[in-house]
C-alpha cells in the first residue's frame, strides 16, 4: 500500500515499467525527500563478497567446498574467511555473495537451532527443514525489495536420506546431485556433472575429494575472485565435519614456451 | 525500453526481483480426461540450473496445476494455492471443484496486481459434470476455460501446432464429414510428446525431461489404454473416482 | 569546371553507430542477427593442432540451425573456428581466406598462421568491435603449429589450449583439468571432444553435434560430425495431410504444355549456328 496520497493516481513511468509490473515502492516519488534516506538505504548491492561454493552427493552423504576469500570489489580483502557453516548435526550451508548478509543468516540459523533444542520434543531440524526455512526467508526478503544478497547451498543427511539444494537472493530454489553457486555454475558444474551424475551412490569419499579438489583448482585457475585456499565439509550419518584450510596444488609449466600474444617469437 | 530512462534522469541500478527460468507447459482437455504436461529443465540465462525441477503439481484428484515463468514465484504460488485448498477441505470436508479453484487462482493472482507473481498458470482437471477442463491464466489473473493451451518459453512454437492438430485450424474436413470435437487419449498423448520433442529441438530452454499428468474422470474409457503404457505411475489420493497418473519421458539434454 | 571539394575525413565513419544507438534508445531495436551461441576450442598436441566446434546456431532462444559448420577454411593447413555473429564470422574468414590465397601466390610461399592472425586482428580492430567475430585460429606452417584466439575488438592470445563462445567456460574447465603437453593424437582428439561435449550439455547456447579438425604438418583432416550425441527421436505420429486439406478460394486450371506451330517466313531468320 502506498501511503503517500500525492502518489495516488500518478501515471506510471513508461520508461522502465511498460506493463505496470513494478512494485509500488519502486515508483518515483514526488513527496518531500528524507535527508537520511541514503543512510538507511537497504542492501542494494553486495560489498564484501565470496565467490563459488561447490557441493556433490557421494556414497556416504554430501561433500561441500568453498574457498577462504572474501573480496572487497576486486581487492582480495580477507583471506581467512570460512564460508561454510554447520547447522546442527545433519546440515551444512555454504554461501556465495555478501558476507555480512551470510553472517546474519548464520545468527538466525543458530537462533532457530537453539529454539528447537530448548523445545526438547525429540525433533531436530534436518537439511530439508533448514532449506525450506531459508528459502522462505530469502523469498520474503526479495519480496520486500530488501534481499539477502547470497546464493546458498544447503546439504546434509538425515534418516538415511541425502539432501542437497540451492536457494538465492530471489528465492529461487532447486535440487540436483551436483550444485555450484556463482562462477562455479559455469566452470565447475560441467566437471561435477560428468564425474558425479549416475554415481551418487557409489563414489567413495576419496574419489569425491579428488573431484572437488580438481574443480577448486580449475576455479582458482580461471575465476579472478578465487583463492588457492579452501575448506571441505563432509556430512554423513556420523555428523558434520569441516576440514582445516587446504591448499590448491597448481602447475604453471605450460607457460614455459609461450612468447607474446601474436607474432612475437622472442 | 530501459534505455529511455537514461535520457530523462539518472536512475540507480536497482535490485530486480524477477528472473525467467525457461521451460514450457501445456494442457489438453478430452471428453472425460485431461492431460497436463511440462518439461523438467530449470534454467537461467545460458545455464541449466537443474535437469529435474517439476513444473506440474497435483492439487487434488480432480485438479492439476502447471506453473511456468519465475520459478520462485511459481513454487510460492503453488504452495499458497495448496494451503487454500487444505483450508477448504477442513471447512467443507471435500475437495474444491476445479472451476472454484480457477476462480480462486484468479483472485490470488489479481491480489498481487501491482507486484505480480511472474507466473503463467495452466489448470487442468475434471469438472463436476465429468468433462475434461483446461483453464489458462495470465500473470495478473485474467483467465478462460479452453480445450488446449501451451505456455512458457516455447509457447509460440507449440500453440500453433496444437491449434492445427486439436482445433483443426487451417484444415478443411473431407466432404460430408466433420472433425471430432474431442480427441481420444490415444491421440492426445502422442501429440503432447511430439510437442515437447519438437520444442526441445528448436528451443534452447526446453529439454531434459518430460512429466505428463493424466486426470481421468469417473469410469473414463481412457483407463485401459493408459495402464498399458510404458512407465506410467498412479498418484491418485482418494477414492472419489477420479484418477491421476504420471508418465515420465526423457528429452534431449543439449 | 572544378567542383568544390567535399570534406572527407580519413578513416571510417561511425555516424550510423550514433543513429542506431539513438534508434535503440527510442525503442527501435536493430534486426537480430543469427549468432552462433557456440562452444569452439583449439588445442596443441604432439604433431599439430586440433580444432573443435559444436554445430548449433541460435537466434535468441530459438535454434536457427541444428547442424551448422563453424570450422572455416583459411588455407589448406590453416582453419578458423568462429563464434559470435554468424554472418561476421563467415564473411571475415572468407575474406581473409581469399587474401591468404593471394598472399601465397604473390610471395610464392605457403602463408603462415601469424599472417592470417595479423590480417584478422587488423581487420577486426578497424571495425572497433562492430564486426562481431570471436575466432579460434589454428594451423601448421613453416614455424610449426600455431594457435590463436582473436576477440571482436582485435586483441589476440597465443596459448596451447583455447576456448571461445558461450560454452567457453565449460570447455576451458575440461582443458584445465585434462590438457598435457605433447599429447598423442587420439588423446588430444578425445580431450577436444570432451571439451565440446561439456559445452553442448551444459551451455544452452551450444548443442547438437561435434565437429573437429586435425591439422598436422602435411595433412589436414576435417572430421565433420565426428560425434552425434543428440540424434532426434522418432516422432509418435505421422503428420501427413489428406489431399484437399487446404481450403481454396478459386480454382483455375491452366495448360502448361502448349502445342505451338512455328512457321518460318522465308530465309535469314534462322539462328546462326555456324
Amino acid at each position: 500500500m502506498d501511503h503517500f496520497p500525492t502518489n495516488w493516481g500518478r501515471p506510471r513511468h513508461e520508461g522502465f515499467d511498460a506493463y505496470g509490473t513494478f512494485p509500488i515502492h519502486q515508483r518515483p516519488t514526488n513527496g518531500p525527500k528524507d535527508a537520511f534516506k541514503e543512510g538507511i538505504e537497504r542492501t542494494q548491492q553486495p560489498i564484501v563478497t565470496g565467490t563459488s561454493v561447490l557441493a556433490i552427493k557421494y556414497k556416504d552423504g554430501i561433500m561441500m567446498a568453498a574457498d577462504n576469500l572474501a573480496s572487497y570489489g576486486s581487492l582480495a580483502r580477507f583471506k581467512d574467511i570460512s564460508r561454510l557453516h554447520a547447522v546442527g548435526n545433519n546440515t551444512i550451508i555454504g554461501a556465495g555473495g555478501d558476507m555480512s548478509d551470510f553472517q546474519y543468516i548464520q545468527t538466525i540459523l543458530d537462533d532457530i537451532t537453539t529454539e528447537e533444542f530448548t523445545a526438547q520434543d525429540g525433533h531436530s531440524l534436518g537439511p530439508a527443514e533448514i532449506h525450506e526455512y531459508l528459502s522462505q526467508v530469502m523469498y520474503a526478503r526479495r519480496t520486500k525489495m530488501n534481499p539477502l544478497w547470497n546464493a546458498l547451498l544447503v546439504g546434509g543427511v538425515k534418516d538415511g536420506k541425502k539432501f542437497l539444494a540451492y536457494v538465492d537472493l530471489l528465492g529461487t530454489t532447486y535440487s540436483a546431485s551436483t550444485l555450484a553457486t556463482g562462477f562455479g555454475g559455469h566452470l565447475a558444474i560441467p566437471l561435477l556433472r560428468e564425474a558425479v551424475e549416475g554415481r551418487e551412490d557409489t563414489l567413495t569419499e576419496e574419489e569425491a575429494l579428488r573431484i572437488i579438489e580438481n574443480s577448486m583448482r580449475v576455479l582458482f585457475y580461471r575465476d579472478a575472485r578465487s583463492l588457492n585456499k579452501y575448506q571441505v565439509a563432509i556430512v554423513t550419518e556420523a555428523g558434520v565435519k569441516i576440514s582445516e584450510s587446504l591448499k590448491v596444488e597448481t602447475s604453471w609449466s605450460f607457460a614455459e614456451g609461450i612468447r607474446g600474444y601474436g607474432a612475437q617469437t622472442q | 525500453m530501459p534505455g529511455m530512462v537514461s535520457m530523462t534522469q539518472p536512475i540507480q541500478q536497482s535490485f530486480n526481483p524477477y528472473t525467467e527460468n525457461g521451460g514450457t507447459i501445456l494442457a489438453i482437455a478430452g471428453a472425460d480426461f485431461t492431460v497436463i504436461a511440462g518439461d523438467t529443465r530449470q534454467s537461467e540465462g545460458y545455464s541449466i540450473q537443474t535437469r529435474y525441477a517439476p513444473k506440474v503439481f497435483r492439487l487434488t484428484d480432480k485438479a492439476v496445476l502447471a506453473v511456468n515463468g519465475f520459478a520462485a514465484d511459481g513454487n510460492m504460488f503453488v504452495k499458497k494455492v495448496r494451503q487454500r485448498l487444505e483450508w477448504y477441505r477442513h471447512a467443507h470436508a471435500k475437495d474444491m471443484p476445479i472451476r472454484a479453484i480457477a476462480r480462486l487462482i484468479q483472485t490470488m493472482l489479481y491480489a498481487r496486481r501491482f507486484f505480480p507473481y511472474y507466473v503463467y498458470n495452466i489448470l487442468g482437471g475434471i469438472e463436476e459434470d465429468g468433462t475434461g477442463a483446461v483453464y489458462s491464466f495470465d500473470p495478473v489473473g485474467s483467465y478462460e476455460r479452453e480445450a488446449c493451451r501451451a505456455a512458457g518459453a516455447a509457447q509460440s512454437l507449440v500453440q500453433p501446432f496444437l491449434d492445427n492438430q486439436i482445433y483443426f485450424k487451417n484444415q478443411t474436413p473431407a466432404a460430408g464429414t466433420a472433425f471430432p470435437k474431442h480427441l481420444p487419449l490415444s491421440t492426445v498423448l502422442p501429440l503432447v510428446i511430439d510437442s515437447f520433442t519438437s520444442a526441445t529441438e528448436r528451443h534452447i530452454e526446453v529439454g531434459d525431461g518430460l512429466e505428463i499428468y493424466v486426470v481421468l474422470a469417473r469410469n473414463s474409457t481412457a483407463l485401459a489404454g493408459l495402464q498399458s503404457l510404458r512407465g506410467v505411475q498412479e498418484v491418485t489420493g482418494t477414492n472419489d473416482g477420479e484418477r491421476v497418473f504420471v508418465i515420465r519421458r526423457d528429452l534431449k539434454k543439449d | 569546371m572544378a567542383t568544390a571539394p567535399v570534406h572527407q575525413p580519413s578513416g571510417f565513419s561511425f555516424e550510423n553507430k550514433l543513429r542506431n544507438d539513438f534508434l535503440v534508445e527510442k525503442g527501435i531495436p536493430l534486426p537480430k542477427a543469427t549468432s552462433t551461441g557456440t562452444t569452439i576450442v583449439g588445442c596443441l598436441f604432439k604433431d599439430g593442432i586440433i580444432l573443435g566446434a559444436d554445430t548449433r546456431a541460435t537466434e535468441g532462444p530459438i535454434v536457427a540451425d541444428k547442424n551448422c559448420e563453424k570450422i572455416h577454411y583459411i588455407t589448406e593447413s590453416i582453419r578458423c573456428c568462429g563464434a559470435g555473429t554468424a554472418a561476421d564470422t563467415e564473411f571475415t574468414t572468407a575474406l581473409i581466406s581469399s587474401n591468404m590465397e593471394l598472399h601465397g601466390l604473390e610471395t610464392g610461399r605457403k602463408p603462415r598462421v601469424v599472417t592470417a592472425m595479423t590480417m584478422l586482428k587488423q581487420y577486426l580492430y578497424r571495425y572497433q568491435g562492430h564486426v562481431g567475430a570471436a575466432l579460434v585460429l589454428g594451423g601448421v606452417d613453416a614455424t610449426g603449429p600455431q594457435l590463436f584466439t582473436i576477440h571482436p575488438h582485435g586483441s589476440t592470445d597465443k596459448l596451447p589450449y583455447v576456448t571461445m563462445g558461450s560454452g567457453s567456460l565449460a570447455a576451458m574447465a575440461v582443458f584445465e583439468s585434462g590438457w598435457k603437453a605433447n599429447m598423442e593424437r587420439e588423446d588430444a582428439l578425445n580431450l577436444v571432444k570432451a571439451a565440446i561435449a561439456a559445452g553442448i550439455f551444459n551451455d544452452l547456447g551450444s548443442g547438437s553435434n561435434i565437429d573437429a579438425c586435425i591439422i598436422t604438418a602435411n595433412h589436414t583432416e576435417m572430421l565433420r560430425n565426428v560425434e552425434m550425441p543428440n540424434q532426434r527421436v522418432q516422432k509418435e505420429r505421422d503428420y501427413k495431410f489428406r489431399r484437399g486439406t487446404t481450403a481454396w478460394k478459386k480454382e483455375e486450371v491452366r495448360k502448361l504444355v502448349v502445342d505451338e506451330q512455328v512457321t518460318l517466313l522465308g530465309g535469314g531468320d534462322e539462328m546462326d549456328v555456324s
